[in-house]
C-alpha cells in the first residue's frame, strides 16, 4: 500500500473517531433537549409527548411534529419566578465577579512583584486547590459560616458581635462560595499579564515625578486590562449556571437558574420546562462567550 | 527591579490564608472527638474507622475510582485524536462544527450537559448506571484533554515526524516513536486532569447515573444536605491527601528528570559554553511550556 493511501486512511480515522463521538454524545443530545423543550409534559415514561417511534414513519412524525408548541417558553416568560431566577443568576454572578476581582487583583499583583525564586512556589500554591474537589471546598465553608459555626464563635469571643450573624442561607454565603471557588481563575490570567509587564515603565514614571499610586492607575492598571477581562469572564460565565454553591450555601429563597433547572427536573419531573430553561440559559450565555472568544482572538493577533 | 512592598506581602499572605484556611479547618475537625463539627472535643481518629466501616461510602468510592480510571483513559485517547485532527488537518468537511463541538463543552453549564445526556439515554432506552456515567464523563473530559494536548502540539516541530517517515517509518510508527514521546507530558497532564474532573463531578453524574451506580460526590452531597458530620470531613481529608500527594509527587518527578537532563547535558561531557547556555535555555523554555500547559488546563477548567 502506498504511503499516501495509508496517510489518507489515517486522516479519516483520526478525524472520524472523535467527530462521531462528539456528534452522538454532544450534538444529538443537545438537539434532543431542543426538541423536548417544545413538547408537553405527561405523566408517563418518558414524561413528555409527543414521543417519536421508528414505526410511525415520516407521515406519523409529521402528524406528531404538529403537536410542538411554544407553550413552555411562553410559560417561562410569563412566570416571574423564572424571570427572577435568570436575573438573580446574572446579578449574583456579576457581583461575585467584582468581589473576586477586588481580592484577586492585589494577590496577583503581590505575586508578580515577589522575588523570582519564590514565584514558582506561589504559582503552584494557587493551582493546587484546583486539583482538590470543588464539592469539598464548598462544603468546608458550611462549618465556618453556619450560625454556631467557627466564624461566629471567633467574632463573639472577640466581643465584636453579641448575636451570631446569619450568613448561611443568604446571598452573602453564595458570594463567599463563588469568590472562594473561582479566585484562582481570576488570579492566574492577571498574574500572567502583570508578570510580563516591563517594570522599567513604572520606574520611568516615578523618575518623572509620578507618585507610586498614580503610576499604578496610569500604567499598571491599563496594561493589565486583558488579564482582568479574561479573569472576569472565567469567573462570570461558569458562575451564572452554578448549581452546587447556591444549593449548599444559599437559602431556599435564592433561586439561581442552575438550581431552578435541577428542581424542575428532579423534583417536579417537568422535562419539557427544564429543557426550555436550559435552552434559554444557553442563549443568555452565548453573548458573553462569543464576545470573549472574539476578544481573545484579537488579543492573540495583537501579540503576534 | 521593583520592590516587594509590605502591601504586596500582606496581600499575598492574606490571599493564601483565604484560600487555604477553610481546607485546613476541615482537616483539623476530621480529627475531632466530638460529633459536633464546630466544637473541639479532643483528638481522635475514630471517624476514619467509622468511614471504613461505612459500606455505602466505600462502595461509592470504588464506583468513582472505576469510572474515573476508565473514562480518563478513553477520554485521553479520544482527546488526543481530536487535538491531532484539529492541529494536523486544517481543511476537512465540517471542521468548523468539529472545533465548535470540541470547545463548547468547556463552557457549557454542567446542568445542561447532564440534562442533555440523560435525555439521550432515555431516548435510546439505555439503562442508566455505571456505563452511562462513564460515557458522560468521557464526553465532557475529552474536550479538556484536547485543549491541553493541542497547546503542546502547537509548539511541536512537525518536520521531526516527517523526517522519520522519510527514513522509512510508517506513519503510525513515526507517531508512536517520535511524536508521542515528545507530547507525552501533555498527554499525561490531560489524563490527570480528566481523572480529577471525573472524580470530582457531581452534577453530570447525578443526571447520568441510575440506581446502583452512586458516585462518591453524589454520596457526599446527599449526606451534606442532611448536615455536616466529622465522617464526611474524614472522607474529604482522605481525598485531599490523595490528590495533594499525587500532584506534588508528579511535579517532583518532573523536576528531577529535568535537573538530571541538564546535569547530564552540562557536566563533564566536554560541552562548550555556548552549548551549555543553549541547553539551559532549552530547559528553561521547557519549564515555561510546562507552566503554560498547567495554566491552559486550569483555564479550561474555569471556562466550564
Amino acid at each position: 500500500m502506498s504511503r499516501n493511501l495509508l496517510g489518507a486512511m489515517l486522516k479519516r480515522i483520526v478525524i472520524l473517531v472523535p467527530y462521531t463521538w462528539l456528534l452522538v454524545f454532544f450534538l444529538i443530545p443537545f438537539l434532543i433537549v431542543f426538541k423536548i423543550s417544545f413538547s408537553t409534559a405527561e405523566i408517563a415514561m418518558p414524561p413528555y409527548s409527543p414521543v417519536f417511534e421508528w414505526a410511525d414513519g415520516l407521515a406519523g412524525w409529521w402528524e406528531k411534529a404538529k403537536e410542538f408548541s411554544f407553550d413552555n417558553y411562553l410559560w417561562i416568560a410569563d412566570d416571574p419566578l423564572y424571570r427572577n431566577a435568570y436575573l438573580t443568576s446574572v446579578w449574583i454572578a456579576g457581583t461575585a465577579t467584582l468581589f473576586t476581582l477586588l481580592i484577586g487583583y492585589p494577590l496577583a499583583y503581590g505575586m508578580a512583584r515577589a522575588p523570582h525564586s519564590l514565584r514558582p512556589i506561589l504559582l503552584m500554591l494557587v493551582i493546587l486547590p484546583f486539583w482538590t474537589s470543588f464539592l469539598i471546598r464548598v462544603y468546608a465553608w458550611i462549618g465556618i459560616l453556619k450560625p454556631e459555626g467557627l466564624l461566629n464563635q471567633v467574632l463573639m469571643a472577640l466581643g465584636l458581635i453579641n448575636e451570631p450573624l446569619i450568613i448561611m442561607g443568604t446571598n452573602s454565603a453564595i458570594y463567599v462560595g463563588i469568590v472562594y471557588s473561582y479566585l484562582p481563575f481570576m488570579v492566574l490570567p492577571i498574574y500572567a499579564t502583570l508578570e510580563k509587564m516591563d517594570g522599567s515603565l513604572i520606574e520611568a514614571a516615578q523618575d518623572l515625578g509620578c507618585t507610586p499610586i498614580s503610576a499604578f492607575w496610569k500604567i499598571t492598571l491599563p496594561l493589565s486590562i486583558p488579564g482582568i477581562i479574561a479573569g472576569c469572564m472565567l469567573v462570570f460565565i461558569p458562575a451564572v449556571g452554578e448549581f452546587v454553591i447556591p444549593d449548599l450555601l444559599g437559602g431556599s429563597q435564592t433561586l439561581m437558574i442552575g438550581r431552578t433547572l435541577w428542581m424542575e427536573f428532579f423534583a417536579n419531573r417537568d422535562w419539557p420546562v427544564s429543557s426550555a430553561v436550559a435552552v434559554i440559559l444557553l442563549l443568555i450565555l452565548v453573548v458573553p462567550i462569543a464576545w470573549f472568544q472574539n476578544y481573545q482572538a484579537r488579543q492573540t493577533e495583537k501579540g503576534r | 527591579m521593583l520592590k516587594w512592598t509590605r502591601f504586596n506581602i500582606a496581600s499575598v499572605v492574606l490571599g493564601f490564608a483565604f484560600l487555604y484556611l477553610p481546607i485546613v479547618i476541615l482537616i483539623i475537625f476530621s480529627f475531632n472527638e466530638s460529633r459536633l463539627v464546630t466544637v473541639w472535643g479532643g483528638f481522635s481518629t475514630k471517624w476514619y474507622g467509622e468511614l471504613f466501616r461505612n459500606q455505602g461510602l466505600m462502595d461509592a468510592f470504588w464506583v468513582t475510582i472505576r469510572v474515573a480510571l476508565l473514562s480518563a483513559t478513553v477520554a485521553t485517547v479520544l482527546g488526543t485524536l481530536a487535538a491531532l485532527a484539529l492541529n494536523r488537518y486544517t481543511r476537512f468537511r465540517g471542521r468548523i462544527l468539529f472545533s465548535g463541538m470540541v470547545y463548547a463543552p468547556l463552557v457549557m453549564p454542567e446542568v445542561i450537559t447532564g440534562l442533555s445526556l440523560l435525555l439521550l439515554f432515555v431516548a435510546i432506552g439505555f439503562d442508566r448506571g455505571f456505563w452511562t456515567v462513564t460515557l458522560a464523563h468521557i464526553t465532557f473530559t475529552m474536550c479538556f484533554v484536547s485543549v491541553v494536548v493541542q497547546s503542546r502540539l502547537v509548539t511541536f516541530d512537525q518536520s521531526l515526524e516527517e523526517a522519520a517517515m522519510d527514513l522509512g517509518a510508517p506513519p503510525v510508527k513515526a507517531f508512536f516513536a517520535v511524536t508521542l514521546p515528545i507530547i507525552a507530558p501533555a498527554v499525561i497532564a490531560g489524563w490527570m486532569l480528566a481523572f480529577t474532573l471525573s472524580l470530582d463531578d457531581l452534577v453530570i453524574a447525578s443526571f447520568a447515573s441510575g440506581p446502583g451506580a452512586t458516585t462518591l460526590p453524589m454520596k457526599i452531597y446527599s449526606q451534606v444536605r442532611l448536615g455536616v458530620t466529622p465522617e464526611i470531613n474524614a472522607a474529604c481529608t482522605i481525598l485531599i491527601a490523595f490528590v495533594a500527594v499525587g500532584v506534588i509527587a508528579a511535579s517532583i518527578v518532573q523536576k528531577r528528570n529535568e535537573v538530571q537532563r541538564v546535569r547530564d547535558g552540562c557536566s563533564g561531557s566536554g560541552m562548550s559554553r555556548p552549548q551549555r547556555a543553549a541547553e539551559r535555555a532549552n530547559w528553561q523554555q521547557r519549564a515555561a511550556e510546562r507552566a503554560n500547559w498547567q495554566q491552559r488546563a486550569v483555564e479550561s477548567v474555569a471556562a466550564r
